[in-house]
């Protein structure tokens, strides 16, 4: 693309100047909006924000958000939407604690049934929404409805899983080495993350890799787009979408284990309204709901200044639980306005500038 | 016979009513108790009409009356308002506010109806102006309220389940002493009524559905297409005010966390069922309202089979699919297809041969 961008700067023999684009735009906006805000937030608050646990907990706490906020935004990225994922997560939990206390579980095997689950809920999705053409959003609340109702099925206490190796593995660190705090007693403890963070950190670069350099995720973007074009360009239109729900479904299994690792337990409360966090996520990330704009890094940034905000709104003071739904709100309009103007802003300029060779030529 | 079948089975109200339909025979082979209506008398010494029936349609009132709401605001603006919920537990907690700050009498409960309304207004204003003058997707601009409003609500109220206590209050919400119907549903009627002579009388109906096939060439032809959005989204506005109203009068109290919990999904679900596209553009009150009553209706057949009430969803969503899939274009054009060349050639010669006969007679 840059190289093109040179010969075409080199022939006419001026140096244009590529404009970012939409998705870069919006990227950088959240990068530097969360940077922004931690940076204020450790000069106001200090304390625990000064804390690299305290910023690795971010992570540890919501690997799980992070895992399912990238399969929603593959999948908004095509013009859809899965609100299934917290439901799948929640059941995944609760099978997987389920399989574990049988007597003859073990890990491995409730890895298998998480990603089973999640493929299965991906596969049938995928299906009804391309192939059958029903409107995704409809799909996937069924799903969420379907994964809520099983789980009180599978049991309707909350299950705590007990088996030795998977305690072993919950328990599992990874010590980051150099830094650290001092706790209480003046001693030094080394931060650490969980092994959920790992999972969710390649999943993001996965996903990132996939979106920007395989055929596979590019069409993602011509389908969201454009869906006429990309199906004349010659994409398989409906393959591409089943993919994408397959894929989103996957990940909700992916996500169902990891919150798993971190807490240990399975109860139908378990991720509830997390599907809404994935979006907002995803949204604040600079993933448009109309499909074609997007990106993981975003929707990576997009988790942490979630969760970032709601860290400083309890440091400020405002601990009541209804502070946090209401600051995310407001955060969630900041973005959304913010998008919106830049978006109609710029539209102008382009059309304003159209660069020579895309006008249409006149005879003489 | 044939004209109307083939009226019936382009129209959009066939899946609704085939959906109804359906639950109709699976109750009557179950149980026919099922359809059974008997008076009784309550605690209060009222006569009052009991029965499966009358429990689906007094449970589904605030589904009814938000699904009408929602339709309009899909045709509209080519998405959902999933803050209906939220909204409606606001309009509830500014209506208990205002009915706790005075003595409860018939104008004082007029009185903070209105100020509900207002408040929900002021919710779908906002909402229809993120949507229309800011262009953003119904479902992100309304995820706003949809996250922050139960704390609003909340922080209205300042306290957990503030009460309300006065027979006035049961008036709306159970029943009137003298007749015997659930007020509810009467509020459902009447509300429908007015809504359906509003867009029977106005244009309000005809340029809705213009601005959601093609906002563009109905700005062109002189309609505005932001008062519209912004008009559909406070008509669901007074329709969350109504129902977190009778939410509120049914209980005599108002939890911001349960007060319609997840009534927007069902009431998105009763659009749907109802046979209208969530692509906006045309749209069928009366099949978004058989849908909302659908909808209660599965649930009620669900607990009459003994289903625990949380596994209530599992169930609903199968039959949900079911319907959708059956209702899905692809479906439709193979089931087309497939009367076309299999079932056509029979009702043509069951139909024509009696004519021939007449024809030959004279």
């Amino acid at each position: 693309m840059t190289s093109k961008q040179e010969n075409l700067s080199g022939a006419s023999g001026k140096t244009i100047r590529e404009p970012i684009s939409n998705t870069n735009l919006l990227l950088a906006i959240t990068i530097g909006t969360f940077f922004g805000m931690y940076a204020l937030a450790m000069l106001v608050w200090g304390g625990g924000f000064l804390n690299p646990q305290q910023f690795l907990d971010i992570f540890n706490n919501n690997a799980f958000l992070i895992v399912i906020s990238c399969g929603l935004t593959v999948v908004m990225i095509t013009g859809g939407i899965d609100i299934s994922v917290g439901g799948v997560t929640a059941l995944v939990t609760m099978s997987c604690v389920v399989h574990l206390n049988s007597g003859n579980g073990s890990v491995l095997g409730s890895l298998i049934m998480a990603l089973g689950i999640g493929l299965a809920f991906g596969l049938i999705q995928g299906l009804l929404v391309s192939y059958l053409e029903i409107q995704p959003f409809i799909v996937s609340l069924a799903g969420m409805f379907f994964a809520r109702g099983m789980i009180t099925i599978i049991s309707n206490d909350p299950q705590t899983a007990g088996l030795e190796s998977f305690l072993a593995l919950k328990a599992f660190r990874i010590v980051i080495p150099g830094i650290g705090y001092y706790g209480k007693t003046g001693n030094f403890i080394p931060a650490s993350i969980e092994p959920g963070v790992v999972v969710a950190i390649l999943v993001v670069l996965a996903i990132f890799f996939m979106l920007g350099w395989t055929r596979f995720g590019r069409n993602l973007y011509a389908v969201g787009g454009n869906m006429q074009s990309a199906m004349m360009l010659g994409i398989n239109v409906k393959r591409t979408k089943f993919f994408a729900y397959l894929l989103s479904g996957l990940l909700a299994g992916i996500g169902g284990f990891v919150y798993l690792l971190h807490t240990g337990a399975g109860d139908a409360a378990n991720a509830t309204a997390a599907e809404m966090q994935a979006i907002a996520s995803s949204i604040i990330g600079g993933t448009l709901l109309t499909g074609g704009v997007g990106n993981v890094i975003g929707t990576l940034f997009g988790v942490l200044s979630l969760m970032t905000i709601n860290n400083i709104v309890r440091a400020s003071g405002l601990r009541d639980p209804w502070w946090q739904s209401i600051t995310t709100g407001l955060m969630l309009c900041f973005f959304i306005l913010l998008q919106s103007v830049i978006l109609s802003v710029r539209e102008k300029k382009t059309t304003i500038a159209l660069p020579a060779w895309m006008m249409i030529r006149r005879r003489t | 016979m044939a004209k109307w079948w083939e009226r019936l089975s382009k129209s959009q109200l066939l899946v609704p009513l085939s959906a109804l339909l359906l639950l109709v025979v699976f109750n009557l082979f179950r149980d026919i108790g099922f359809f059974s209506i008997s008076l009784a008398i309550n605690n209060d010494g009222n006569t009052v009409l009991q029965g499966n029936l009358i429990s689906i349609l007094d449970g589904a009132s605030e589904l009814a009356i938000l699904a009408i709401g929602m339709t309009l605001v899909t045709a509209s603006s080519r998405g959902q308002d999933i803050s209906v919920g939220a909204v409606a537990a606001i309009a509830g907690s500014v209506f208990v506010r205002v009915l706790r700050g005075n003595e409860i009498t018939m104008s004082v409960i007029l009185g903070a109806f209105l100020a509900a309304c207002v408040a929900a207004m002021i919710c779908g204003l906002f909402n229809g102006a993120l949507v229309s003058v800011f262009k953003i997707q119904p479902m992100i601009a309304t995820l706003i309220l949809f996250s922050a409003g139960r704390s609003i609500a909340y922080w209205i109220n300042g306290g957990a389940t503030p009460t309300v206590d006065s027979p006035l209050l049961n008036y709306i919400g159970k029943l009137i002493p003298g007749i015997p119907i659930p007020s509810p549903i009467l509020i459902v009627i009447a509300f429908g009524v007015l809504v359906s002579l509003v867009l029977r009388f106005t244009n309000l109906g005809l340029y809705t559905q213009a601005v959601g096939i093609n906002e563009k060439s109905a700005h062109l032809n002189g309609i505005n297409a932001v008062g519209i959005k912004l008009v559909t989204f406070m008509i669901i506005g007074v329709c969350a005010a109504l129902a977190g109203s009778i939410g509120v009068c049914k209980i005599g109290l108002i939890n911001h966390e349960k007060i319609l919990l997840d009534i927007e999904m069902d009431a998105i679900l009763a659009v749907a069922i109802g046979g209208n596209a969530l692509g906006g553009g045309k749209f069928s009150l009366k099949g978004s309202v058989i849908g909302a009553y659908v909808i209660q209706a599965l649930t009620t057949t669900l607990y009459a089979i003994k289903v625990p009430s949380t596994q209530v969803k599992a169930y609903k969503a199968i039959v949900i699919i079911l319907i959708v899939v059956l209702g899905s274009p692809v479906i439709k054009a193979y089931l087309a297809r497939l009367r076309d060349s299999k079932l056509r050639p029979i009702i043509n010669r069951l139909t024509r041969k009696p004519a021939n006969a007449m024809e030959n007679e004279s």
